[in-house]
C-alpha cells in the first residue's frame, strides 16, 4: 500500500504540491487527476524516491521513501512520463537490464520476463532497438518495466497518453488485470479512463486536492447528476420544449449539433425525484407523441466536475471590452 | 557488486550500439598517429622510446575525453531515463561509479588499439619496455581524471554540447596549472607555497612524472584523489538535482 503523507514541494517560490495526503490500498487503482502543471507528476516522483520533498514523505508498504529509498523502491514499479527508456536498447536487453539490477534470481527473471512479456504483448518487438518503435509499442515496454519485478506498487504517469484507441484499450486491460494484489497509481487527463478502471480518484489543482471519492461520487457531483437527457431529431425541438415548458419545477437546457438536439431537463433543488423527472419527461413526450432517440437520466459528468473544480477557482482573465473591476 | 557491474555493462555496451564509438576510436587513433609521427617527429627524433607518443596525450585527452564524459548524464536527462535510473533500488554511488567505470573501460580500450605503435617501436628497436609499460598505465589515470571532472560536470547540465564545452574548459585548467606559461604568471607576487600547490594540481606535472618510468605512490595518490573527489562530486551534484527538481 501508499500512504502520502503531507508532501510538500515547493520550487522557489513556487509552490507544486501542497500538503498532500492520501493513501491507496492494495486492490485499489487510484487516478489522479488535474489539469496540466496541477502538479501530478510533481506527485509520483517524489512517491518514486527521483524528487526530494520539501516536507512530508511517502510510505511504500510502511517504508519510508525519504529515509529508506532502496528499500521502498524494491517494492515499487514506475513508468515515468513519457516512458522513457535507453532508444538504442533492444527491449530485451532493456528488461533484462532491470530485471537483473532489481536483483532477481535465474528461475525467477526467466518467468517474469515472459509474463512482463506476454502481459505487454511485446512478443514481435524484442529485438528492435526501443527507437524504431512506435509510440504505442514504447509505452508498452515502459510498462514492461515497470511491472517486470511484480511489484506490489505501481505508479504510472500517464500510461495511455498518445495511444491509439486500441493500445489504450490494451493498456487499460493489462492494468486492470494486475489491480488485484497491487496499489495502482495513475496520472490522467483522459476522464473515460478514471471511469473504466479506477476505483478511486482524486481531483488536484494547484497541488492541492479539490476532490476526491469513488469516479461514481465524483460524478455526482456534477450538475448533471439526476437531469434527464432527451435527444431527439430538431426538427422536433421546439415541440418538445413546449411539451416541457410547464413541467413545474424544472428548468431546461439545450444543445444542437446538427440534425440532433440534446434536451436536459434539471431538476430545481428539492424539486422532483430523478426516477419522477424521468417518468415525468417521458410521459409528457408520449403524450405529444413525440418519438425521442434517445431518453436517458444521467449520473453525472466527470469532465463537468473536473471543469467545474479546477477552472472555478483561477482567477479569470479578463476579456475584451470587459472592464476589470 | 553485482548491480554496479550490471550498470558498467549496459553503459559500456551502450557506447558500441551507435557507429559513434567506432568513429570515436577511428579518430582517435588517427589524430593519436599524426600527433606522434608529425608533431613528435618520431623518427626524426631517431630514439626507441614513446615519448613522442605519451607527450601528446593530455592534449588529445582534453577534447576527446570530455566527448565520451559529456552524455553521462546530460543525456539522461534530456532523454528522461535518468527519472528510470534514479528510482531502481541502487545506490546512487553505484550508478555514478558504474558509468564512470564504463566510460573508462572505453577510454582504455581506444588506447589498448594504439599497440601496433608499441609493436613499431619494438621492431625498429630495443626500448625499455618497463617505461612503455607504465607510460601506459599513467595515461589511463590521465583519462580517469578527465573522465572523473567530465562526469561531474555533465551532471550539472542536461545539454551536451555545454557539458563538452565546460569540460574542456576545466580539464583545460587542470592541465595548464603546471605548465610554466601559467606558473610565470604568479611566480612575481604569489608566495612559492602556493605557487607549489598549483602545479601539483597539475595533470601535466604527475602524468609526465609517470611517464619517465617512475610510479611514484604520491602520483598515483594524486590521480585517485582527484577521481575520489570529483565522482563524490557527482554523487553530490546528482543528488542535490534531485531537491532542485531540475
Amino acid at each position: 500500500m501508499i500512504e502520502i503523507d503531507r508532501l510538500v514541494k515547493k520550487f522557489g517560490d513556487f509552490t507544486a504540491v501542497n500538503d498532500l495526503s492520501f493513501s491507496v490500498e492494495s486492490g485499489q487503482v487510484m487516478g489522479f487527476l488535474g489539469p496540466n502543471g496541477a502538479g501530478k507528476s510533481t506527485t509520483m516522483k517524489m512517491i518514486t524516491g527521483f524528487l526530494r520533498p520539501t516536507s512530508g514523505t511517502a510510505r511504500i508498504m510502511g517504508l519510508d521513501i525519504c529515509a529508506t529509498p532502496l528499500e521502498a523502491q524494491t517494492h515499487l514499479g514506475y513508468l515515468p512520463e513519457g516512458a522513457p527508456a535507453w532508444p538504442d536498447m533492444t527491449p530485451r536487453a532493456f528488461l533484462d537490464f532491470i530485471i537483473r539490477i532489481r536483483g532477481l534470481d535465474k528461475i525467477a527473471s526467466r518467468t517474469a520476463f515472459g509474463r512482463a512479456v506476454d502481459m505487454t504483448e511485446l512478443h514481435g518487438v524484442l529485438d528492435q532497438p526501443i527507437d524504431t518503435l512506435s509510440k504505442g509499442f514504447r509505452r508498452r515496454v515502459g510498462l514492461a518495466q515497470a511491472i517486470v519485478h511484480d511489484p506490489d506498487v505501481l505508479i504510472m504517469d500517464e500510461p495511455t497518453d498518445g495511444l491509439d484507441p486500441n493500445q489504450k484499450f490494451q493498456v487499460r486491460r493489462a492494468i486492470e488485470e494486475m489491480s488485484e494484489q497491487k496499489a495502482i497509481v495513475i496520472s490522467t487527463h483522459i476522464l473515460e479512463e478514471v471511469d473504466a478502471i479506477c476505483s478511486q480518484a482524486m481531483i488536484i489543482d494547484r497541488g492541492e486536492i479539490v476532490a476526491e471519492g469513488t469516479p461514481s461520487q465524483l460524478a455526482a457531483r456534477s450538475r448533471y447528476h439526476g437531469a434527464v437527457t432527451l435527444t431527439l431529431d430538431t426538427q422536433l425541438k421546439s415541440k418538445a420544449g413546449e411539451a416541457l415548458a410547464d413541467l413545474a419545477g424544472t428548468h431546461m437546457e439545450v444543445t444542437t449539433r446538427g440534425d440532433e438536439t440534446s434536451l436536459h431537463v434539471f431538476a430545481e433543488p428539492g424539486g422532483l425525484e430523478p426516477t419522477q423527472l424521468l417518468a415525468q419527461v417521458r410521459e409528457r413526450m408520449s403524450q405529444h407523441a413525440i418519438a425521442p432517440r434517445a431518453l436517458a437520466l444521467e449520473t453525472g459528468r466527470l469532465d463537468d466536475v473536473f471543469g467545474e473544480l479546477t477552472r472555478k477557482a483561477r482567477p479569470l482573465e479578463p476579456r475584451y471590452g470587459e472592464a476589470s473591476s | 557488486m553485482n548491480t554496479l557491474l550490471t550498470i558498467t555493462r549496459r553503459e559500456f555496451a551502450g557506447y558500441f550500439s551507435t557507429p559513434l564509438a567506432f568513429v570515436f576510436i577511428i579518430v582517435f587513433l588517427l589524430a593519436n598517429g599524426l600527433a606522434t609521427f608529425y608533431l613528435g617527429a618520431y623518427f626524426a627524433v631517431g630514439q626507441a622510446d614513446l615519448t613522442s607518443f605519451f607527450m601528446f596525450h593530455p592534449w588529445l585527452y582534453l577534447f576527446f575525453l570530455p566527448a565520451i564524459s559529456m552524455r553521462l548524464w546530460a543525456e539522461e536527462r534530456r532523454n528522461g531515463s535518468i527519472e528510470l535510473l534514479l528510482t531502481l533500488p541502487v545506490p546512487l554511488s553505484a550508478i555514478v561509479v558504474g558509468k564512470y567505470l564504463a566510460a573508462l573501460g572505453f577510454s582504455t580500450l581506444a588506447l589498448m588499439l594504439t599497440f601496433p605503435v608499441w609493436l613499431t617501436v619494438n621492431y625498429l628497436g630495443s626500448p625499455d619496455n618497463g617505461v612503455i609499460l607504465a607510460s601506459y598505465l599513467g595515461s589511463i589515470m590521465l583519462a580517469g581524471g578527465y573522465l572523473a571532472i567530465g562526469s561531474c560536470l555533465s551532471a550539472l547540465t542536461r545539454n551536451q554540447v555545454i557539458a563538452f564545452v565546460i569540460s574542456v574548459v576545466a580539464c583545460f585548467l587542470f592541465t595548464v596549472s603546471g605548465a610554466p606559461l601559467v606558473l610565470e604568471v604568479f611566480q612575481s607576487w604569489a608566495p612559492q607555497a602556493l605557487i607549489e600547490t598549483l602545479a601539483s594540481f597539475s595533470l601535466l606535472t604527475h602524468f609526465r612524472a609517470i611517464t619517465t618510468g617512475v610510479i611514484d605512490a604520491r602520483d598515483v595518490m594524486f590521480f585517485a584523489t582527484l577521481i575520489g573527489v570529483f565522482l563524490t562530486a557527482t554523487v553530490i551534484v546528482v543528488d542535490m538535482k534531485k531537491g532542485e527538481g531540475a
